[in-house]
This record gives C-alpha cells, sequence and structure tokens, in this order.
C-alpha cells in the first residue's frame, strides 16, 4: 500500500463492530449478574457497567497512547494522551479515531471480564480504581506488546483478536485477585447458587452476538479474513457446546443450562486469537478441544479453597490458553495468506506462542497484584462480614434488584414552609406501617 | 407441647436449620416474612426518591415440639441466629392446645415425634 486512503466498507463495518464489542459488556453484567445470589445482582452487574465509564474514560485520557502510541517495545509513549493527534484521517484503511473508539471496546471487557472472580466481596470504590489503573499499567503494555508494535508483535506472536491480551490477561488478574481478597465468608460452608440462569443465558447469547464484533471486526477490514473469522467465530462454540453438553450428560446424566452458558463462552474465548488464522474445520476442532481442560478444571476448582467465584481462570484463562497455543499448531497459510502452525511444518510459531503466553502471565500477575496491594494502603478491598451478610446491593449501592415497596417510607426534602404540612400524614403512614 | 416461633437473618436461615437438624430436631415450617424490630432502617436511593426502608426480610421458622425438646431447639436458634447486631430476631415459644398428625391421626406428642425415633422406642 503505497498512500493509506479509507475504505468506506471497511469503515462501515468497524462502525458496527464497535458497537458490537462494547454491547459485549453490558452482556457480560448480565451473564455474571444470573450467577451470583440475588442480594449481589445489581453489585455484579455494576462491576461490568461502571468499567464502560471508568476505563472508557481512562483509554481516551491515556489508555490509548500507551497502547498505540510511538514508544518503546514495552509500552507506548504519551504523544496520543488525550487523543492529541487522532482524527480522522486513515489508520490502516479506516479513521484513527475509529480505531482507538474500538480498541477502547476491547479495554472496557477485559477490566469487566476481572470483576468475576471477586464478585459478592469486593468494595466498590475499591473496585474502581483497580479496573481504573488496572487499564492503565496492565492492560495497555499488553496491548502494545500484541498488537501496538511491542516485541510480542516483533517475536511474531500470533493473536488475532486477543486470547493473549484480552482472556489470559485478564484471567490472570482475576486470579490474583480472587487470592489477594480472600474468600467470601459463605465460600464451602453454605450452597451459593445463582439467582437467576436465564440471565445468564442471554448473557451468553449475547456473548457471542457481540463477539462477531471482536474477532471479525479484528481484521480491520470487511473483506475475506473478516468472513473467516465471523464464520470461525460461529463454528468454534458451536463445538465446544456440543463437546460441554456430551460432558455434562456423561457426567451427571443432565444437561445443564449454566454449563450450556460456559460452554458457548468458553468457545468463544478459544478461538479468539485464532480466529482469522485458521480454517474453518481446524477452528471446530479447537473449540472441542478447549472444553476438555476448562470443563475439569471447573468442576476441580469447585473443591478448592480457591474462591474464583465466577470461574474467570478456568473459562477464560485456560481457554485463552488453549487457544493461542492451538493457534500455533492450527495456523494455515492457506487460508491467512502469511504463517503456517506446526501442523503444517512451522513448529517454531508453537514455541513463540507459549512465550507470549508465559509473557503475559507473568506481568499481568506481578503487576494486578502490586496495584491491589498498592491500593489496599489508601482503602480496604474487602467489605466486612456484616455488609456481605446484607448483601453488596444494599450496603455498596443503596438499592435492591428486586425491591418490595412494603414498608418502604418515603423521605420528602425539607423546603420553604410548606413542606412540614406534609409531614404529619407521612408520620401516621409510617406508624401505621409497623411502628406502634 | 410447644410451638417455637422463631424470627430470624435470611442470610443466619441455613445455619439455623443446619443447627436444629444437629439438634435433631426435624420438623421444620419455614417462611419468608417482613418486620421491623427496632434495626436501623436501610434507606435507598431510585433516581430522585429517597426512601426509608422500615421492613426488613426475615425467615420465620415455626416448630412443634413435646416439651423435653423446647431447651435444645431454642438453644440451637440462638446458637445459630445470633451476629450480636440488632435485627437478630426473636423466639417466641408458645404453649399448644392440640397437635395432630395428618398421615396417621396420631395426636400430641406422637404426632411430633419423628417416625424413626418411634421406630427406636424412645416414644
Amino acid at each position: 500500500m503505497d498512500t493509506p486512503t479509507l475504505v468506506p466498507a471497511d469503515t462501515a463495518w468497524l462502525l458496527v463492530s464497535t458497537a458490537l464489542v462494547l454491547l459485549m459488556t453490558p452482556a457480560l453484567a448480565f451473564f455474571y449478574g444470573g450467577l451470583v445470589r440475588s442480594k449481589n445482582a445489581l453489585n455484579t452487574m455494576m462491576m461490568s457497567v461502571a468499567a464502560l465509564g471508568f476505563v472508557g474514560v481512562a483509554w481516551a485520557a491515556l489508555g490509548y497512547s500507551l497502547a498505540f502510541g510511538e514508544g518503546s517495545a514495552f509500552v507506548g509513549g504519551l504523544a496520543r494522551a488525550f487523543l492529541s493527534g487522532v482524527g480522522l484521517e486513515p489508520q490502516g484503511t479506516i479513521p484513527h479515531l475509529l480505531f482507538m473508539a474500538y480498541q477502547g471496546a476491547f479495554a472496557i471487557i477485559t477490566a469487566a471480564l476481572v470483576s468475576g472472580a471477586i464478585v459478592e466481596r469486593m468494595r466498590f470504590g475499591a473496585y474502581l480504581a483497580f479496573i481504573t489503573l488496572w487499564s492503565l499499567v496492565v492492560y495497555a503494555p499488553v496491548a502494545h506488546w500484541v498488537w501496538g508494535g511491542g516485541f510480542l508483535a516483533k517475536m511474531g506472536a500470533l493473536d488475532f483478536a486477543g486470547g493473549t491480551v484480552v482472556h489470559i490477561n485478564a484471567a490472570t488478574a482475576a486470579l490474583v485477585a480472587a487470592v489477594t481478597l480472600g474468600q467470601r465468608k459463605d465460600y464451602a460452608r453454605q450452597a451459593i447458587l445463582p439467582h437467576n440462569v436465564p440471565f445468564t443465558l442471554l448473557g451468553a447469547g449475547l456473548l457471542w452476538f457481540g463477539w462477531f464484533g471482536f474477532n471479525a471486526g479484528s481484521a480491520l477490514a470487511a473483506n475475506g479474513t473478516a468472513a473467516l473469522a465471523f464464520v470461525n467465530t460461529m463454528l468454534a462454540p458451536a463445538g465446544t457446546l456440543v463437546v460441554w453438553t456430551l460432558l455434562d450428560l456423561r457426567r451427571s446424566g443432565k444437561a445443564t443450562a449454566v454449563g450450556a452458558a460456559t460452554g458457548i463462552v468458553v468457545g468463544l474465548v478459544a478461538i479468539t486469537p485464532a480466529a482469522g488464522l485458521v480454517g474453518p474445520m481446524a477452528a471446530l476442532v479447537l473449540g472441542m478441544v478447549a472444553a476438555f481442560p476448562s470443563y475439569f478444571a471447573l468442576v476441580y476448582r469447585a473443591r478448592t479453597r480457591l474462591d474464583d467465584s465466577l470461574d474467570v481462570v478456568a473459562a477464560h484463562g485456560l481457554g485463552g490458553t488453549v487457544g493461542a497455543l492451538l493457534t500455533g499448531v492450527l495456523a494455515s497459510k492457506g487460508w491467512n495468506g502469511t504463517v503456517d502452525g506446526l501442523l503444517h511444518g512451522n513448529p517454531a510459531q508453537l514455541g513463540i506462542q507459549a512465550v507470549g503466553v508465559v509473557a503475559v502471565i507473568a506481568y499481568s500477575g506481578a503487576a494486578s497484584f502490586l496495584l491491589l496491594k498498592a491500593i489496599a494502603l489508601v482503602m480496604p478491598l474487602k467489605v466486612d462480614k456484616r455488609e456481605e451478610g446484607l448483601g453488596l446491593d444494599v450496603s455498596q449501592h443503596g438499592e435492591e434488584a428486586y425491591a418490595d415497596d412494603e414498608g418502604a417510607i418515603l423521605i420528602l426534602p425539607r423546603e420553604g414552609a410548606d413542606a412540614p404540612a406534609a409531614l404529619p400524614a407521612l408520620a401516621a403512614a409510617a406508624a401505621e406501617g409497623g411502628r406502634s | 407441647m410447644r410451638l417455637v416461633v422463631a424470627i430470624v437473618r435470611p442470610e443466619k436461615a441455613n445455619e439455623v436449620l443446619e443447627a436444629l437438624f444437629r439438634a435433631d430436631v426435624q420438623g421444620v415450617t419455614l417462611s419468608r416474612v417482613q418486620g421491623h424490630g427496632g434495626e436501623t432502617e436501610k434507606v435507598e436511593t431510585y433516581r430522585g426518591t429517597t426512601v426509608k426502608m422500615e421492613l426488613a426480610e426475615k425467615v420465620r421458622f415455626d416448630i412443634g415440639v413435646s416439651d423435653h425438646f423446647v431447651e435444645p431447639t431454642v438453644k440451637a436458634i440462638l446458637g445459630a441466629a445470633r451476629t450480636g447486631d440488632v435485627g437478630d430476631g426473636k423466639v417466641f415459644v408458645l404453649p399448644v392446645e392440640k397437635i395432630y398428625r395428618i398421615r396417621t391421626g396420631e395426636e400430641d406428642h406422637a404426632a411430633v415425634t419423628p417416625v424413626q425415633v418411634v421406630a427406636a422406642g424412645r416414644a
């Protein structure tokens, strides 16, 4: 390409893809929200919703520059801070500003994914501080390594849409956060059941829908590669869902709905790094294989002391790792035009993939731990036992997901001389409401 | 014969149930209720509307027992439901005039004595 020019079709597809990826964050709110107890439903959903704002603002202010600005092999510079110089000029074949927004939607969902490991116990203020700083200190550099011209990109590590940058990165932070915060007080003492499985299925469905933008949009063009990534995003989770269901049937004789929702997400995670790089049958195999480690890790984790409450490590960590490694095995020049994997005579690629996985785990683990410890110096990370018993919806947000208006007494603002006239009636109503 | 009525925090309900089973109390009725017992009201805000929640979610246990079972039952509830904060609930012990077991027509003590205990000859 001599001079970069805008291509309208590419621009149109990336506009749609950006919206699709952004939808994945509220979808995650439903997926996670359904899996917790009703007294923590709003808090869990707010952990995703808040990322739309806090990580979105951090991304525009600094995150984009640290990830995609000119810089060293490890982190971008500050030249693009506050979107300076990010305008409508072409970045590839789409407007630079649109590229920034598309990548921003990735940063948001990645930070929100971490929340699954620490639901039902983290103070909301500490959580906000954590994801905002995490998106700058951990996500942005790792995105730079792989997509911003950093050292993993130069080594030739393949990560089509974010198996390492998004999923392994988020899962490592999730593991560190779950260990640092410790268990919920009821963990392994009482049954903790999902309060709304239909929410979880709704979330899984919307995640799959949004994931077409996540994977097929990562072609950054409306072309054949996008079509390949799109089809692979349909086939791989289908394969995972089938294997997951069969494993469920073999284990308990019942195909579970929570299992189906989980299987879909694991398949989506696993195909992410490979989406535009492997053929459709390879994608199907990749999806099927990915079911096994995650399935057995989930079953095993519940018997351990690790309260990774919604199994971010089993679903995203293992799913992402299997996907990243199998990308190095199944990548095919016949489909992607540039690079082969082990199966097509390039065993070195698998080694490069493994280096990428290890580098992301090491950095994300260490940096997330230090960040949590630094925040803990300023504010407590965890709510106290009494608040945990009451539920975080009331203690952190002053709201209930399923509020009952019986016994709710309106507090009227006192203003002017007219207001007291309304008060005796209110007091009477309060007395009638059970206060004798 | 007594009817033990306990109003406890919902988050303590499972622990109370466990403690009751451990004390060999097996006949239990449980209902979700709302009540007010002097605890600080929760204040909630929905857009511009601020409300004081005067009623708190509670769980009510109704347990019919024979006289010598009253003390272990009450002890189990007190031990399991206490957090030390206002709002832990109450236990009421009421006299009962008559009890029938619907399945057999048995009356009074026989009606509230668990079946396997009868088989073991303790009644």
